[in-house]
């Protein structure tokens, strides 16, 4: 280490202005922390990927379940997953992918400052395609109760593993809720969004919520890209005995 | 020197009334907020340790039953790792710095800040609930399958609590990454930030990537409980090892989110205490980060006896011997930081040197178990007992009173009283020691954890280990004492008592609401103490 620390006398850090922000006006939508309207927008889209990066892990917990089970009882797992309506599954990821597509023209739309009736209007189709998605789950989930296919003291099992079919649907049960759980909160933020659009809150600088809920939306979607496969199709055609 | 006032208009008198404080999106007013709920969850789960060692004063149980026992070991756990050591920090003091060290306003998302507060009073409320109506008795640990069929307590009260405050941790770590991303000074580069940034980087990353997994995990518990589903609980088909590796791929790491601040707390306290620049900046900001990756891989070492195969076991061993160099880069700096400095007796550097040595005891203890052979013999002893508590309360804590004493002026703008303070630090220490040193031996010659009767040779060094625990127990409502006293008679502090380097201590004590009238333009190194060489990577 030098010693001629000591003498070393340190300026203090400087504190004076920063240069005068590009918009004279401030836009009435700009919180008072940030300097500009392009730093309120990264922020708040980091935020976003960065609250993703944890939903990623929270689902993570239930997929190394399904993995472990999966692995611990093939045959079990294929003979459960036959019972699941392959039909209504994909009738389902179609529905989904819909809605993926009208939240990202809602988004477009935000973006280049269209009409409030159009944004309004992509976001109106994405929340029906959601509500359309919840009311399939819905009677999926009606069919598996009158079949005695739900988990607990009344479950019933006619095919070779009753045990595993119990954990698969246990974790169909789990894995399907949590996704649906998270489809409500989305629809409860869609129709938020588009009451905000409908007073003409949004704006070509100004259209980060639209943005942001879309990232969440997509990104619910992409969890039922994922469930999809694993619960209805990978070995489905195994009808046991 | 400052002129010693206090601004007319500061964040603690902008703005009476309760409403001004609940409805508050001022980081620093947050900050007092989780000061408050924080300190009276460390009091409750004090008095849960009290009445442990209480009862482990005598081999036989006859202060309170087995039963109660187990409720007071589990609740002491879960309140204070959920509830005071992963907040303490990151909440308190992350909250009111981070922001003033980067030169911003605020945090970027201030109302989500304050929903985290909320939060975790509900998830704490939830808690509260469990305990006052009869306790849980599974551990801290929520091993299935005691907390799936093999329990009548309250598992499913508690464990929503935890699942709920999980997210108040996960808000703050998103609030602090996007806030050191995206709000930082002009000229604030990230190797001219403080250390005690890198390390509520390090930290946020392990809350955002950790805690979900043990959200879902309890969930999941929570769900088996009530509904009978067959996941973690073997007499319905479920495999508790599942749970032992969910629970701890969050609880490992979250041993991390414990240490790590407390680290960057020290980090901060070596310079200031020495006038000195920390030795190898870029290995110290880097070594947090280590710590936060490699805290994700080791978790296995909880395993070594539960059924996990001898090649995993060997692979999780190693991978624990890595954390210990990322640790050791950190201790060994600030000590080279120590070398020649001009070295401050003042109260947050005696917890900073109580923090340097017994964090080393604790980490090398770490590394006993971390060896297969050596764990097997010492596993649920009283040995592991006293090594996370070298960690948790001998690093963590002392990092968090430390920090709590060098960032009090800034924080109320009036100076704690320094004798009486350095004495409480005395006490602490001699206290800590007393009451974990002989659990190293006793958990050595064999006395299990968990267990309200031990054989009658280990009395003496449970007496031992009461005494210094009554003695720790008084050296923290010392400092209690004399903060608040501060507050309302002490000394009026000026902006910078220690003559430190730093933004946070450019602006008044206490700092206006929005900590900076103008934005500040950063020229070099925050923290620099001497002319820099500037770092190779800056």
């Amino acid at each position: 280490m030098p010693e001629s620390q000591s003498s070393y006398q340190p300026a203090p850090v400087a504190i004076h202005p920063a240069p005068a922000a590009e918009h004279p006006a401030t836009h009435p939508w700009l919180q008072h922390h940030f300097d500009s309207m392009e730093q309120q927008a990264e922020a708040s889209t980091l935020g976003m990927w960065v609250f993703l990066c944890t939903e990623i892990l929270f689902f993570g917990g239930l997929f190394m379940a399904y993995l472990v089970y999966r692995h611990a009882s093939p045959e079990g797992f294929q003979e459960a997953s036959h019972e699941l309506s392959r039909l209504w599954g994909t009738t389902n990821t179609l529905v989904l992918i819909c809605s993926s597509l009208t939240m990202a023209l809602g988004v477009r739309a935000a973006q280049t400052n269209q009409s409030r009736k159009v944004i309004v209007g992509w976001l109106g189709a994405t929340i029906v395609f959601g509500i359309g998605f919840l009311g399939i789950k819905a009677w999926e989930y009606y069919d598996k109760f009158v079949h005695h296919h739900v988990p607990g003291p009344n479950f019933h099992w006619d095919g070779l593993y009753p045990k595993p079919a119990e954990q698969f649907y246990s974790l169909y049960f789990a894995m399907t809720g949590l996704h649906a759980l998270h489809m409500i909160i989305g629809i409860g933020i869609m129709t938020v969004i588009a009451v905000l659009a409908w007073k003409n809150t949004f704006d070509e600088e100004y259209f980060t919520p639209v943005e942001v809920a879309g990232l969440y939306w997509h990104f619910v979607d992409i969890v039922w890209i994922f469930l999809f496969p694993l619960l209805y199709l990978i070995g489905g055609h195994f009808k046991g005995a | 020197m400052d002129t010693i006032a206090t601004p007319t208009v500061n964040y603690l008198n902008n703005g009476h009334g309760l409403k001004s404080w609940l409805l508050t999106k001022d980081h620093k007013r947050i900050a007092l907020l989780y000061l408050f709920s924080i300190t009276a969850f460390f009091f409750l789960g004090g008095f849960f340790a009290l009445m442990i060692r209480l009862e482990l004063l005598t081999p036989a149980s006859d202060l309170v039953q087995p039963d109660t026992y187990n409720k007071l070991f589990t609740m002491h756990g879960i309140v204070m790792v959920f509830f005071f050591l992963i907040p303490s920090i990151p909440a308190v003091l992350g909250n009111f710095l981070v922001p003033i060290m980067v030169g911003a306003k605020d945090l970027a998302f201030p109302r989500i800040n304050l929903l985290s507060w909320y939060i975790y009073v509900l998830g704490g409320l939830f808690t509260l609930v469990a305990a006052v109506t009869g306790g849980v008795d599974t551990g801290w640990t929520f091993y299935a399958p005691y907390s799936t069929s093999a329990s009548n307590s309250h598992v499913i009260t508690a464990g929503v609590g935890v699942f709920i405050t999980g997210f108040s941790s996960i808000l703050t770590g998103l609030n602090f990454i996007v806030t050191v991303h995206r709000m930082r000074a002009p000229g604030l580069t990230w190797f001219r930030l403080p250390l005690f940034v890198w390390s509520m980087y390090a930290t946020s990353l392990i809350m955002i990537l950790g805690t979900p997994v043990i959200a879902i995990t309890v969930a999941l518990v929570a769900v088996e409980r009530g509904l009978h589903l067959g996941i973690f609980d073997p007499a319905l088909g479920g495999d508790p090892v599942l749970f032992q590796h969910l629970f701890w791929f969050y609880s490992h790491p979250a041993v991390y989110i414990m240490i790590l601040p407390a680290m960057g707390v020290v980090s901060e306290l070596v310079q200031a205490g020495t006038r000195k620049n920390i030795f190898g900046y870029a290995f110290v900001a880097f070594s947090s980060l280590a710590i936060a990756i490699i805290g994700f891989l080791v978790w296995g070492h909880h395993l070594f006896v539960s059924g996990q195969s001898t090649y995993a076991g060997l692979v999780f061993s190693i991978l624990s011997f890595f954390v210990a160099i990322p640790s050791a880069v950190k201790v060994f700096n600030w000590t080279a930081t120590l070398y020649k400095g001009s070295i401050s007796w003042d109260t947050p550097m005696l917890y900073a040197y109580g923090f340097i040595g017994l964090f080393t005891i604790g980490g090398l203890t770490g590394l006993f178990l971390a060896t297969l052979g050596m764990d097997i013999h010492v596993h649920d002893t009283y040995f592991i007992i006293a090594h996370f508590h070298y960690v948790m309360v001998g690093g963590a804590i002392m990092g968090y009173l430390g920090g709590m004493h060098y960032w009090w002026p800034k924080i109320t703008g009036r100076m704690y009283p320094e004798s009486i303070a350095r004495f409480a630090a005395l006490i602490i220490f001699v206290g800590f020691n007393l009451t974990f040193g002989p659990q190293f031996i006793v958990g050595y010659l064999g006395m299990p954890r968990r267990y309200a009767m031990y054989a009658p040779e280990f009395q003496i060094w449970n007496v031992l280990s009461t005494a210094g625990a009554t003695i720790l127990g008084v050296g923290y409502l010392i400092p209690m004492v004399y903060f608040i006293w501060s507050v309302f008679r002490a000394p009026l502090a000026g902006s910078n008592p220690w003559g430190a380097r730093g933004l946070e201590w450019e602006i008044p004590s206490p700092p206006p609401t929005e900590n900076f009238v103008v934005t500040p333009v950063v020229t070099e190194g925050t923290h620099q103490y001497a002319p820099s060489r500037e770092v190779g990577i800056a």
